[in-house]
Order: structure tokens, then C-alpha cells, then sequence
């Protein structure tokens, strides 16, 4: 059937549609890593000195560590004095206060995404904070937001307008000597985005930020914290998009969450990095610390993500269940074609009684993509009747991909419950012919077998979300029919 | 509508048809009988368009054209309906979603305009009393966790939808009890008409209690040894097929 898996590829095998370079002038700090530039970032930004400090001791444990090497990636070694720490688009004095103080040429950005800001606004009442390079250019919706006590803001700013809640949670979860990459990340990270959900609070709308790489040769570090106080709910949704390059670019980026009691948090990803050309050169190397911890009993965490693009992604969205009955949950939909290489996955470790976790993982290869899912489920000495179910699914395009799982079960309780399934199948040539004989074109049919495939994990995206994430995996949504 | 000519098939280099002829006229149902590795199925895909079958050999006319030019999902949208011995489970697929994007790939192909989803549940409602299917079933995957007689039912509820003028039910007996097989035949005998062509393929005469094929063929060894009407079908339910075979041999 060789023929049927090249025509299979021949699906596949899409142009990126959003490599463009946006010519902006970027304030950018000359390429390497020294305590100097630290100390740059730092006064740029006019931080307290805590947070320097922080910085600082950041960067001297990463000076000790070395890279991680057991993922099931390869790559060649990454010069981190080849790298540009710093890069903002020049603005005026102040930043912008509206969106029509916002340079035109990063909307229209935005616009060939598909995402302008305008639309946004209107939709659906997103609020979006948009990181370009490593400085937000546009926050709306913020008074809304303030109405109810919902701080929404780039991180730099709440380092300026909230000193103490950043100081009192950053840290808290990934802590700044936690691996290579968080490390790295503490000790330069540019932006990011900071929400504070206050007690009982639900957020009246979805929060969004839309992350884009542009400047050449700068890594991206942003740092997210998410604090839900308790009673709060919120649902954040995390998009992105590259141009095209040659360079590999780096990208280390550290999130944390934090629930306390009876609070939820529902954080959503759509990844679409440059993954590279078909013969796998460039791409993103996207190396990502993601963490939430349910401190409080009774509170929930769920990661939803659906990652097509980067040509390496290393993440493992994790949930730290420290409160009895805590729920954490893992959804996620991975795409590696051409040369992309993922390993993936997810950590649950339960500390208090009767937690529960989901995990349920899809991975498509096609081409010549490799991917990985990891996974650590713990059961800690404490853990009283917790539960966790595991379902990891593969589904192969074509003949020259891989598809690896890893599951890894630490338990130190006899009292837990561990259910895992798993699962590889192959579009099947019977599957496409019996699509075929139905009428339905090859690529329809394609379309069809992946969507089905994913169903489980997009049905958990928020709606709007789940639009985009098809249209990334270059898919139709099944019909409101039935 | 269809005539075959002299067709020879291999797979993967190995002869299964040697040289089928015959013709199919609009209204006529035709049985296709033989015992195991006859070619039966292959004949069926062969003519359904399913890749991995090499035509070696002759030609496979369709209502003018050279079918054997033709991509399986052109096949489909002009008419060739294929009920599949076994039918496909596709996970995760909603049934009715897979069902409106292949009856509007045919109306599109006839220049019709597409059904919206109330006409297409409308007409889902319609047709699937003719089968005794449960409206619960649009709401599931493809064939998933469908019993053998449901799955079977779904594909003559798909023929119903489809209405293709030239059927091909591949063993649509097999797996069947008494009571589902008496239902499947009566659906397709409600689809008998004037204007569509069936064949079907069979081992046993069975099926053909219910569904009165006009024409019944004998297939062994991948060619036709012996056609003649509905008396041959109950000749070889009693006798088998041993005779025909030898009746070949002898010639």
C-alpha cells in the first residue's frame, strides 16, 4: 500500500501559512548570558530587588545544571551565547494605553493570524493580552475585569502594581531552581501574563493571550502565574503562532498555577510554532515548564492542549494535587509531521486524600514525526484512596513515523487506584476506502479519521478555541448535526 | 449500464479473475454465487474501486464511461454503491456527520445544492424505518460497538440514503440471524426499481429466498462457469457445487 501512504503524506505535507517577518525595529541586547545581562533585563523593567535577586540566584543555578538529555528528541547541542535575551518593540515613552496607540504594523500581524484584536474584542467578550516578541503591546477589557477584582495583566506590570502577590506566588510551584529550562527562564524571562481570580470570583469571560516570536535570534521566556483564590473559577486560553525562519529559535517558557480551596482553573493551549521545513530545517524549540498546584481541597485543575507545530516540544503539564478531593486532569492532542519531534506528556502527583486525575493523550505522526508521550502518575504516602485513569492513543500516518509511550506509575499507597489504556492504530486503507466509496474525497476522509481520533480532547477546548485548533490540525469541525 | 469484458485481476501478482464477462441492465438484480476464494469480493471491490487490485487484462464499461479511469469517491458520487461485507469502524466519527458529507458529495457531484440539517435529518427519519434502525444510532461513531446486524442494517440504510443506481452488496448475509437477514432483504426489496441495478454476492442461496435475483452466476476460480436464472441458485443449495465445478472440468 505505498502508494496509498505517500498520497496519505502528500495531506499531510501543508505549507505553514504563517511565515512572515514582521519589520519592526527591536531594542535588542546584544547575543549571550552573563550575569550583566540579567541585571539589564532586571533595570529595564525597573524591578524590585527581590525579584533581581531572585533572578540572580536563578541564573547561578542554572550555570550548574546541565541540559536535560533523557527525552526522545534529537537535536544538536543549543549555544545559549548565540541567543538574544532582551527585545522589545521600540514604542513611545509610555506604552499603549488603546489599541490605536498600538504600531498598525504589529495589528496587521495579528490580522494575517487571523487574530485581529478588534474581532477578538467582539467575539465571544475575550479579553486578550497579547505578547509580541517579549513585551504586551495591548491589553483589553481590563475595566470589565476590575469590575469584579480580576486582575489580568503582563506580568512586568504586576511586578510595578502588585508587587506583593507576584512576590508571595512566584516561585511557589515551579521553583526557580526546578530543571534547566525553568531555571533558565527565572533568571530571564521577559513577560508574560499575570491573573489573580479573588475569593469566590468567577471570571466573567475567557482570558486569552496570543503569544508571537518575531525578532531573529531572541529566545522567548515568558512566565505566566495564574492564582485562583478560593470559590474563583477561570478559564485561560493560550494561543500561538511563528514566522518562518531558518534559525532554530528557542523557547523556554515557565507557567504556573495555583487553585486554592474549591477554586478551578482551566488553562487551554494551541500551539502552532514553525516546525521547520520538510527536510527539517528551522523551527521552534520549544523546551516548557508547566505546573498547577491544587493547594486548596476540592479544587481542580485541567490542561487541554493541542500542539501542531514546533519542530521540538518538550512539556509536560503537570498538577501537583495537594488538596484532599483535588482534581487534576490532562487532555492533549499532539501533531509531529516532516522532522517535528515531541515528547510529551503530563505529571500527576497526589499528596492528599482522595484525588483524582485524567489523563488522556492523542498523538498523530505523519511523515517522518516522532513523538513521545511521558507520563508520571504518583501516589504519595498520604494519597488515601486516590484514583487515576490513563488513556494514551497514537495514530500513525504513513509508514516512516514513530509513536512512543512511556508511562511511568510511582505508588506509595496501597490504597490507590491506577487504570491505564492505551492504544497505536493507523488510518487504515479500509478506513479511507470505505470514506471513498461513500463519496467522500481522500482529504475529507483524512480530515474526518483525525477529528475523530481528537474528539475526546476538543470537545474539552472552549468553543471558539476548539475552532482554531481544527483549523490548525487542518481539519472541519463535525457538523451541529446529531 | 455495466459491462464487463474479459476482466483479469491479480493481487500482488497472484491471478484471482480470469476473464469475468458479463452485462447488467438497468432494473435487473444479478447473483453472484461461489464457494470460497471464488474471486466473489474481489470482483466487488474490483468494481467499487478499492486499491492494491491490478487490472491485468479487459474493461469494465459504466454507463458509457471506462470506470476502470475512475477514483473510488467519483465511483461513489456517480452512482456505485458498495455494501461492505465488513463495514468499517471509524472512531470518534459521528455517524450522521459522516452520512450528510457523503449524501451532499453526491448532490454536489449532480449539481445540487447541499442538505441542511434539518432536510438531512428529515430524510435520515424517513429512510431508516426501512431498516428498523433506532434514531440513537446517528449519534454514534461510525460502526462503533454496532452489533453485526446493525452494522449490516447501516449499510443498506446508507444504500437507502445514497440511492445509487448501480448496488453491490458484498455478502450482506453473512452474520446474520433469521429475523435481521428477513429485515435487510426487505429494505433492499424496497429499493428494487426500475432504474438501479443490484448485485450481489453470496455463498449461499439464502438470500436469495427474499431477494429474487433475476440472473444468478457461478463463479469459481475467478471466472463465471455458469449463469442461468433463479433455478440454478436452488440447484446449488441442493446439490452444492461440486457438480457445476465437475460440469466445467468436463467441458
Amino acid at each position: 500500500m505505498g502508494a496509498t501512504s505517500e498520497q496519505v503524506e502528500s495531506l499531510v505535507r501543508r505549507e505553514y501559512q504563517h511565515g512572515f517577518v514582521t519589520d519592526i525595529e527591536n531594542e535588542t541586547v546584544p547575543p549571550g548570558l552573563n550575569e550583566d545581562v540579567v541585571r539589564l533585563i532586571s533595570a529595564k523593567k525597573n524591578e524590585p530587588q527581590w525579584m533581581l535577586d531572585w533572578r540572580l540566584e536563578a541564573y547561578r543555578n542554572w550555570l550548574k545544571m546541565t541540559p536535560p538529555s533523557w527525552a526522545q528528541v534529537k537535536h544538536p547541542e543549543i549555544d545559549f551565547q548565540s541567543i538574544s535575551y532582551y527585545s522589545a518593540p521600540k514604542s513611545k515613552d509610555d506604552g499603549p494605553k488603546s489599541l490605536d496607540e498600538v504600531d498598525p504594523r504589529l495589528l496587521e500581524t495579528y490580522e494575517k493570524l487571523g487574530i485581529p484584536l478588534e474581532e477578538q474584542k467582539m467575539l465571544a467578550g475575550v479579553a486578550v493580552d497579547a505578547v509580541f516578541d517579549s513585551v504586551s503591546v495591548a491589553t483589553t477589557f481590563r475595566e470589565k475585569l476590575s469590575e469584579v477584582g480580576v486582575i489580568f495583566c503582563s506580568i512586568s506590570e504586576a511586578l510595578k502594581d502588585y508587587p506583593e502577590l507576584v512576590r508571595q506566588y512566584i516561585g511557589s510551584v515551579v521553583p526557580e531552581n526546578d530543571n534547566y529550562f525553568a531555571a533558565l527562564n527565572s533568571a530571564v524571562f521577559s513577560d508574560g501574563s499575570f491573573v489573580y481570580i479573588p475569593k469566590g470570583v468567577r471570571c466573567p469571560m475567557e482570558l486569552s493571550t496570543y503569544f508571537r516570536i518575531n525578532a531573529q535570534n531572541t529566545g522567548q521566556f515568558e512566565r505566566t502565574l495564574i492564582v485562583a483564590e478560593e470559590g474563583s473559577y477561570v478559564s485561560y486560553l493560550e494561543g500561538c503562532t511563528a514566522p518562518k525562519r531558518d534559525e532554530n529559535q528557542l523557547h523556554a517558557a515557565v507557567v504556573e498555577l495555583v487553585a486554592m480551596t474549591d477554586a478551578e482553573i482551566k488553562y487551554s493551549t494551541v500551539q502552532n510554532w514553525y516546525p521547520g521545513d520538510e527536510d527539517g530545517r528551522g523551527g521552534i524549540y520549544n523546551f516548557v515548564t508547566k505546573r498547577g498546584e491544587c493547594r486548596g481541597d476540592r479544587s481542580k485543575i485541567a490542561w487541554t492542549q493541542v500542539e501542531t507545530g514546533s519542530a521540538i516540544t518538550w512539556k509536560y503539564p503537570s498538577c501537583v494535587l495537594k488538596g484532599d478531593y483535588s482534581v487534576g486532569e490532562f487532555y492533549s492532542v499532539a501533531l509531529t509531521s516532516n522532522h517535528q519531534q515531541a515528547d510529551t506528556g503530563t505529571k500527576m502527583i497526589h499528596v492528599g486524600r482522595n484525588t483524582t486525575s485524567t489523563i488522556i493523550a492523542k498523538g498523530i505522526s505523519a511523515m517522518q514525526g516522532e513523538q513521545a508521550y511521558r507520563g508520571l502518575v504518583r501516589f504519595g504516602k498520604g494519597a488515601e484512596n486516590a484514583r487515576n485513569y490513563t488513556q494514551c492513543d497514537s495514530l500513525l500516518v504513513g509508514d516512516r513515523c514513530g509513536a512512543h509511550t512511556f508511562p511511568y506509575i510511582e505508588a506509595m499507597n496501597p490504597t490507590a487506584k491506577v487504570e491505564h489504556e492505551a492504544s497505536t492504530s493507523k488510518i487504515g486503507e479500509d478506513q479511507l476506502f470505505y470514506c471513498k466509496q461513500r463519496g467522500i474525497s481522500e482529504e475529507d476522509a483524512v480530515s474526518m479519521i483525525v477529528n475523530g481520533f481528537c474528539k475526546e480532547v476538543m470537545k474539552e477546548l472552549p468553543m471558539e478555541f476548539a475552532v482554531e485548533a481544527q483549523k490548525l490540525l487542518g481539519i472541519s469541525l463535525e457538523g451541529a448535526v446529531g | 449500464m455495466l459491462e464487463i469484458r474479459d476482466l483479469h485481476v491479480s493481487v500482488e501478482g497472484k491471478p484471482i479473475l480470469n476473464g469475468i464477462t458479463m452485462d447488467v441492465k438497468k432494473g435487473e438484480v444479478h447473483a453472484i454465487m461461489g464457494p470460497n476464494g471464488s474471486g466473489k469480493s474481489t470482483l466487488s471491490h474490483v468494481l467499487a474501486g478499492r486499491e492494491g487490485y491490478e487490472v491485468t487484462s479487459g474493461t469494465i464499461t459504466y454507463e458509457g464511461k471506462d470506470l476502470l479511469e475512475m477514483e473510488a469517491e467519483e465511483r461513489a458520487r456517480d452512482g456505485i454503491f458498495l455494501a461492505f461485507q465488513y463495514p468499517v469502524e471509524i472512531p470518534g466519527v459521528n455517524n450522521s456527520y459522516f452520512l450528510k458529507a457523503a449524501v451532499n458529495a453526491g448532490r454536489t457531484h449532480r449539481g445540487e445544492e447541499e442538505l441542511d440539517a434539518v432536510a438531512f435529518m428529515k430524510l435520515v427519519r424517513e429512510k431508516m424505518k426501512l431498516v428498523d434502525l433506532k434514531d440513537d444510532l446517528m449519534k454514534r461513531a461510525v460502526n462503533e460497538g454496532f452489533s453485526g446486524g446493525e452494522k449490516k442494517r447501516n449499510e443498506i440504510f446508507q444504500m437507502a440514503l445514497l440511492e445509487p443506481r448501480l448496488a453491490l452488496l458484498d455478502e450482506t448475509d453473512s452474520g446474520l440471524d433469521i429475523d435481521a437477514l428477513k429485515i435487510v432483504a426487505d429494505g433492499v426489496n424496497a429499493l428494487r426499481t426500475d432504474e438501479r441495478a443490484i448485485v450481489m454476492v453470496t455463498h449461499y442461496q439464502r438470500l436469495l429466498n427474499y431477494i429474487v435475483p433475476d440472473h444468478v452466476h457461478v463463479l469459481a476460480a475467478g471466472r463465471i462457469i455458469k449463469s442461468g436464472d433463479r433455478s440454478l441458485a436452488l440447484e446449488l443449495e441442493e446439490r452444492g457445487y461440486g457438480w457445476v465445478l465437475e460440469q466445467e472440468a468436463a467441458a
